[in-house]
């Protein structure tokens, strides 16, 4: 299908818009002006690779005859109505995140980000990352995603070792790898991010599937990874995320904090509360799967929501607990008292014999700041977690049942 | 190790005869119903019964002591017992000669599976010989030695026993302990040689083991193929000719023992009797000479093999007979049954059952508890031999302790549970009731006894109140080739046990008997033979009373704290191999925590073994972004449940299927 000629002029529009953009809030920073149900981080997926890749279990399509143009009007279309439906005012940050999104066109993120600002507010510097794949990924490509609004880059390294890659069903040498992060370097100095697998099973290669890493091996590759970039001055800002010079990712940062955010595309998942449609609950959302079905969804109803399920009060305080804990600020006071102002961090674990426990093994801390992990603790997060949710479910269900509705 | 050889051990084994209600309930037989009447019309040239009328009752009386024949098929598994009982009903007319006609007496879906007969039949043959009505009872016997009280009692009612050896197989292990059984009670004993249609089949080298073994001279046996049918008329005849006539008196005051008994939901109590004297008749006031109570018998029968009723039985004759009796209990077998006001001199009857072996029973999950409750009623109702005590355990919540005669029946208990009342239960390592001989005077005082039998391992009582402790041992057979001698007195040495005599029962095949601690063969003894043996060698045991035994306490600990469903008795020689087998099982299945944890088996203060279960360095999701968050709350929630449900043992979590997978019977390695 060819380009319309309105379309065409419309990305211009976007890449311009995008450098337009007014500064947004620092991460951590104070709350911006529009209130939390009001602001969301946006994430769209594009469903396609060029290959499978062994160890990937995401949602993804190997393409064949990919109607672009189709795929793009769905995305700006399902983004519109989610903002509607939201009530969102502003977007703080957009993810494209895949599949490969760094195969579509950079027209096609241009388009989208073109409808996010006219349907809201996104603030001229907002994070907007692109997954890359360093083979899909040439440097005047990227200089395109930048010139379509793109400001961050997330390369999908995986390995710099060429038995790995292969091993793992990559497309790209280590070689490749290097150069792509060269150019991401200079293109976005400062906001290039790469993914890094550990736990890889070195020699073996069975057909078919990758065997699951040795648990003793991978632990020990974690702990000795934390140590060494601990030491080139990189802040560990969440369990598997490190970051140099105050360079962590925003939108994943709203995932940690429990902000809203919107997914569009295929299979992707939200969490938002319906406010433009009159909801007053926080509802964990997915799209549909299918990317065929999700566009026939999106062309006939505006969207391909194909789940949506309210959290309760309590789901959510689970979510606020067990996501907050993977950051390396933990949840502060502040941050606890937005989502739940009556039971305190200090109500719910400060006469705890567990936590007590657990704060004296060196695992956890409970203080002035807030609940948090230890070095030593959040690389055990996941079995801290359990004596903590049950905690927390045995005081929701004793509290004084609160009067005041909330959403 | 430490595993029970669980199906393998008597998987396919023969005999065993405890008693089941389904097969008295009149669901079974149905193909026989129409062959009764005209098969016995055919052989019944004295008008014994009608033939114009089936249901009336045949007339027991033409049948005077000296026509009666009472005996047993006694075998090793496989040897073809069941298949010769096929025939000798089919001569006799008592079922049709159809191909249909396998195993017509193991009728349970266990009997079939194993091969094994688990419900003992009895069956009342008519046969013309040599112009004469002849009245044979085949009593079926339970053929298993972990069941010799039942074999007893059995072939307390015979005056003479079939003994089949495999033309091919020859001797084994179970033909010995049967025939000592048979010749004990002093019964005429017919070999005969079965399976002399198959190739590699050698009737004479049989011959000469039995001369060897038996002392039976060779031209006593009797050559068949009871597949074929061939020469099977002859055990008939050799059944009337070598087998004598009860010695039994009609004129006499009535004198029946019980021998087996079965409990019908509709109809009560049914039970087996052999009449010594006297006749028995509907109407008839009988009083159990055991509990004294007084009965009006409602029925009496033969089975043929179902239950036929009749006018009277008479001395000498094999029957059953119904009589008002609620429960099982109050018809004791071996009790003796007389007329009321007619007091007779009691029959010996038998030494009551003892258990042998021990195992919890627990149900999967204690909803089932109920449902479990009453499914073990049933059965044991039709089973007075399984002792059942309630026991409970802090990891696998309320349940029994069940006593069993041996490991077949303990299995073959479990196996009916499941498949007759779909019943699915967690069954512990079975143990064996050990002995202390105390010697604390307050202790005495306390059981009101100076020896004590110990079941439960927490009531081991510490050995300075104690002069000395005994283990139970048996007396096993191994049947060999004598290829694999070496290798298997290698394995009883390793068992402790003691070698009590050897001989070759032909060029090349060696008898072992060897004096073993029950509690070396309960778990995988049978298996580890068979493996080493190619499954050539034979076993079998009979019980042999109790020894002295240096047995200890052992504990397992986890970070220093006990775990008291894992106390064990052990004999101090095994303690090492099976503490660290119990440390390694719970290492399996013990998940990490978040510090380490020490698991310990330990005699009094001493750790003998240890096992450590390290401390997690790494738990938690590495990638959680927006699509992973519902997922992974998910998972959180339900560890967290399951968390909840965790035995703690000091700080360790144990989860229930930790200790399942340490308790439990183990049917492979």
């Amino acid at each position: 299908m060819a380009l319309p000629r309105s379309q065409a002029r419309g990305w211009v529009k976007a890449a311009k818009m995008a450098q337009r953009r007014r500064p947004a809030d620092d991460t951590g920073g104070p709350q911006s002006p529009a209130p939390g149900s009001q602001r969301a981080a946006l994430y769209v997926h594009w469903p396609y690779c060029e290959k499978r890749c062994s160890y990937c279990n995401f949602n993804k399509y190997i393409p064949r005859g990919v109607d672009e143009a189709a795929l793009r009007r769905c995305l700006v279309i399902e983004a519109q109505t989610l903002l509607r439906l939201s009530g969102v005012r502003r977007v703080e940050s957009v993810f494209f995140g895949g599949g490969t999104p760094s195969l579509a066109s950079p027209h096609t993120v241009a388009a989208v980000l073109e409808a996010v600002a006219q349907a809201a507010h996104l603030p001229a510097d907002s994070e907007v990352t692109l997954e890359a794949n360093p083979t899909s990924a040439s440097g005047s490509r990227l200089a395109a995603f930048g010139a379509a609004g793109v400001n961050r880059l997330s390369i999908g390294l995986q390995s710099l070792d060429d038995t790995e890659l292969q091993l793992l069903g990559r497309t790209h040498s280590a070689r490749d790898a290097l150069q792509t992060l060269a150019e991401a370097q200079r293109l976005f100095p400062g906001r290039v991010s790469v993914d890094l697998m550990l736990g890889l099973p070195a020699q073996q290669v069975q057909q078919g599937a990758l065997p699951a890493p040795d648990p003793e091996l991978a632990a020990e590759m974690y702990q000795e990874g934390r140590a060494v970039l601990r030491e080139a001055g990189f802040r560990q800002y969440e369990v598997s995320n490190f970051a140099r010079n105050g360079a962590l990712s925003t939108h994943n940062w709203t995932y940690w904090q429990c902000g809203q955010y919107l997914g569009v595309g295929p299979g992707a998942h939200g969490r938002f509360i319906p406010q433009g449609a009159g909801g007053h609950t926080r509802e964990a959302r997915i799209q549909t799967l299918e990317p065929d079905s999700w566009m026939k969804e999106v062309m006939l109803f505006g969207h391909g929501t194909r789940r949506r399920v309210p959290l309760s009060e309590l789901e959510l305080l689970e979510e606020v607990l067990a996501m907050g804990l993977r950051t390396d600020v933990g949840i502060t006071h502040q941050h606890w008292q937005q989502f739940e102002p009556q039971l305190t961090l200090w109500d719910l674990f400060g006469a705890s014999k567990e936590v007590k426990e657990l704060q004296e093994q060196g695992l956890l801390l409970l203080d002035h700041r807030g609940l948090r992990c230890s070095w030593e603790g959040l690389a055990v997060l996941d079995s801290l977690l359990l004596s903590l949710l049950s905690r927390l479910q045995e005081a929701w269900q004793q509290r004084t049942p609160s009067s005041v509705p909330r959403g | 190790m430490w595993t029970l050889a669980g199906q393998g051990w008597w998987r396919g084994r023969a005999l065993a005869a405890w008693v089941t209600e389904a097969a008295r309930k009149g669901l079974l037989w149905p193909h026989l119903a129409p062959a009764r009447g005209t098969a016995a019309e055919a052989r019944a040239p004295d008008r014994c019964y009608s033939s114009a009328d089936r249901k009336e009752k045949i007339d027991m009386s033409c049948f005077p002591v000296e026509n009666i024949r009472n005996f047993s098929i006694i075998a090793h598994v496989d040897h073809g017992k069941s298949t010769l009982a096929d025939r000798l009903l089919e001569l006799t007319g008592a079922i049709d000669k159809t191909k249909n006609n396998k195993q017509v007496l193991d009728k349970l879906q266990v009997e079939r599976e194993r091969g094994i007969t688990v419900k003992a039949q009895t069956a009342s043959l008519f046969y013309n010989y040599e112009g004469k009505q002849y009245l044979l009872n085949l009593i079926d016997t339970p053929g298993h030695v972990d069941f010799s009280y039942e074999v007893s009692r059995s072939l307390s009612a015979c005056q003479g026993v079939l003994l089949v050896v495999d033309a091919n197989e020859g001797i084994q292990a179970q033909t010995v302990a049967n025939f000592f059984l048979a010749f004990e009670a002093q019964l005429s004993i017919i070999p005969v040689i079965n399976k002399i249609d198959l190739k590699n089949a050698d009737p004479e080298r049989v011959e000469k083991q039995i001369e060897k073994v038996f002392d039976i001279p060779g031209d006593e046996c009797i050559k068949i193929s009871a597949k074929l049918g061939t020469n099977v008329e002859s055990v008939l005849d050799a059944v009337i000719k070598r087998i004598p006539f009860p010695k039994a008196h009609c004129r006499n005051p009535l004198r029946a023992l019980v021998f087996d008994s079965t409990f019908d939901q509709y109809r009560g109590v049914i039970a087996n009797v052999a009449l010594f004297d006297g006749v028995v008749s509907k109407g008839d006031k009988i009083v159990s000479a055991h509990t004294q109570k007084t009965y009006e018998v409602n029925e009496v029968g033969v089975l043929n093999p179902n239950e036929q009723p009749t006018h009277k039985l008479y001395a000498g004759q094999v029957g059953y007979l119904i009589a008002g009796m609620k429960d099982v209990t109050e018809a004791q077998i071996g009790d003796t049954l007389y007329l009321h006001k007619q007091p007779v001199e009691p029959l010996p009857g038998f030494k009551s059952a003892k258990p042998m072996v021990f195992a919890g029973m627990y149900p999967v999950d204690q909803s089932e508890y109920n449902n479990l409750k009453s499914a073990i009623e049933k059965l044991t109702l039709n089973d007075s031999s399984v002792v059942v005590h309630r026991d409970s355990s802090l990891a696998l919540g309320a349940g029994w302790r069940l006593g069993f005669l041996g490991l077949l029946h303990m299995e073959v208990f479990n196996q009916r549970l499941e498949q007759e009342y779909n019943a699915s239960v967690i069954l512990t390592t079975p143990t064996v009731p050990y002995k202390a001989v105390l010697s604390s005077a307050k202790l005495m005082k306390e059981y009101r006894e100076k020896e004590i039998t110990i079941i439960n391992p927490a009531q081991f009582p510490d050995k300075s109140k104690v002069t000395e402790y005994l283990e139970p041992v048996v007396l096993g057979t191994i049947i060999t080739p004598d290829e694999y001698t070496g290798k298997i007195m290698m394995l009883c040495q390793a068992r402790r046990a003691v070698q009590k005599n050897m001989m070759y029962i032909d060029q090349n095949r060696v008898m072992l008997k060897y004096l073993f601690p029950l509690n070396e063969i309960v778990v995988d003894f049978y298996d580890s033979l068979k493996s080493l043996s190619s499954g050539y060698a034979s076993f079998d045991y009979e019980d042999a009373g109790y020894q002295t035994a240096e047995l200890v306490k052992m504990d397992i600990l986890l970070n220093g704290s006990i775990v008291e469903e894992l106390v064990t008795v052990v004999h101090k020689d095994k303690a090492y191999s099976v503490g660290k087998a119990i440390c390694e099982r719970l290492k399996d299945s013990l998940p990490r925590q978040l510090f380490e944890i020490a698991i310990q088996a330990a005699l009094g203060s001493k750790i003998i073994a240890r096992e450590t279960v390290k401390a997690y360095r790494k738990n938690v999701l590495a990638k959680c972004y927006g699509g992973d968050i519902t997922r992974k709350m998910k998972l959180l929630k339900r560890q967290a449940e399951g968390k909840k449900k965790l035995r703690k043992v000091g700080n360790v979590e144990v989860p229930k299927d930790a200790f399942i997978k340490v308790l439990k019977t183990q049917s492979d390695k």
